[in-house]
């Protein structure tokens, strides 16, 4: 968490620079599957009771619980709305994306 | 009512699995892998056969993970892991936990013999399971854990699946291995408790983690965690450990077993079945129901 490191795609120029050995150079982060997305997820914080399910339940690591109230990452949710259904006060809703 | 600052969390809140990754919206293959590394940690190998998690883990030279990973072949997740901890063990780092993350396919019918060997030798590693039915991966074929009578591509609606699914956890059960389980991903506390458990016993581990695949089963993705839920609330799943071959717990307790109705109602792949199918089904899920209760009380 909170480690959003360098988010940069990894692209060879040559194939010198390909590696002898496979192995991972970079994360995935670069790779923003909010687009994904057709719903998102919508807290409403009032009635937040801060059990911590959605953020349990968050496929994606979206849920961010570094506040006091859990914030949702758009760059990478990806809509599923598994939070929303947890949820066990209904207090997300899933709204039509905006563009 | 006093305004309380902290959330309350039930997991540790260190991820080894990032954000980014391939996962089809709702998975529940991701879902547990997020819940076995926050239990084993940093000090982690995986090694991958081709399953989901080859391409959920992204292409080279990307990964999601923070933990090393290994891809091998189909067949060789059990037997790669065996020789991964010999390895580490010649280099003198004896606390690297090996983790073998395979899928139902990989596990259930190309895997089995190399899974087997390790078992018999009980080697010193851990060998998950990850069960969504079918190989979802190439295109939802037929596997030996699919259940009776479940669309797949391989079997259509006119001619389904006859064979019930493989009982993966008895063909372990009598390898007498220090350690099993079985798990789920709408429990998971009891998934975190059982692999710390795990963690420290020496030898073959093996968990089974049932874990719905939207995609495959053609279900919503937000029943994805409702499904996993019901299949254990309806005793199509249930929730044990055996240590040594015996003495089997049972550890999430059914207070009223409902009918598995409901269950197969959100999922599209039962969509055919005729009321008749799904009474010899749930005839056979309480004959499963009712072996596990005796051999958990020993008898």
């Amino acid at each position: 968490m909170s480690k959003k490191k360098d988010a940069a795609k990894i692209i060879f120029e040559s194939e010198k620079d390909v590696p002898i050995m496979p192995m991972s150079l970079g994360s995935m982060l670069f790779n923003k599957t909010g687009s994904w997305r057709n719903i998102r997820p919508e807290i409403r914080t009032a009635d937040c009771i801060r059990c911590g399910i959605c953020w349990k339940f968050c496929p994606d690591m979206s849920i961010l619980v570094e506040e006091e109230l859990p914030v949702v990452d758009y760059d990478f949710c990806k809509g599923c709305g598994i939070c929303a259904e947890e949820c066990p006060v209904k207090c997300i809703e899933m709204a039509e994306e905006r563009k | 009512m006093s305004q309380e600052k902290k959330m309350k969390l039930t997991l540790p809140v260190e991820e080894y699995v990032g954000s980014g990754n391939l996962a089809c919206q709702g998975c529940g293959a991701n879902l547990a892998l997020r819940y076995i590394l926050k239990a084993l940690g940093p000090k982690t190998v995986l090694c991958i056969p081709a399953c989901c998690w080859a391409v959920i883990d992204g292409p080279f030279p990307h990964s999601c993970m923070s933990v090393s990973i290994y891809h091998c072949a189909f067949e060789t997740a059990a037997s790669t892991a065996t020789g991964v901890k010999a390895g580490l063990d010649m280099l003198g780092d004896t606390d690297m936990n090996v983790v073998s993350w395979a899928g139902d396919g990989g596990t259930l019918d190309i895997g089995i013999q190399a899974l087997s060997g390790a078992a018999e030798r009980n080697d010193d590693i851990i060998y998950v399971c990850y069960d969504n039915e079918a190989y979802m991966n190439t295109g939802i074929q037929r596997s030996s854990a699919t259940p009776k009578g479940a669309w797949t591509t391989t079997t259509p609606v006119k001619f389904p699946k006859v064979e019930s699914k493989k009982d993966i956890d008895a063909i372990m059960a009598a390898h007498r291995i220090p350690y099993q389980a079985t798990a789920s991903i709408a429990y998971p506390e009891d998934l975190y408790k059982k692999m710390l458990k795990a963690k420290n016993i020496k030898g073959t581990r093996f968990f089974h983690i049932f874990a719905p695949c939207p995609t495959g089963w053609k279900s919503r993705p937000e029943d994805a965690v409702k499904l996993a839920r019901m299949a254990v609330q309806n005793c199509l799943f249930p929730l044990y450990e055996i240590e040594h071959g015996e003495n089997l717990a049972l550890n999430i307790k059914i207070q009223n077993k409902k009918p598995i109705d409901d269950y197969l109602k959100l999922q599209g792949r039962f969509r055919h079945l005729k009321p008749a199918d799904i009474q010899s089904m749930q005839e056979e899920v309480d004959r499963n129901w009712n072996r596990i209760l005796k051999k958990a009380q020993g008898c």
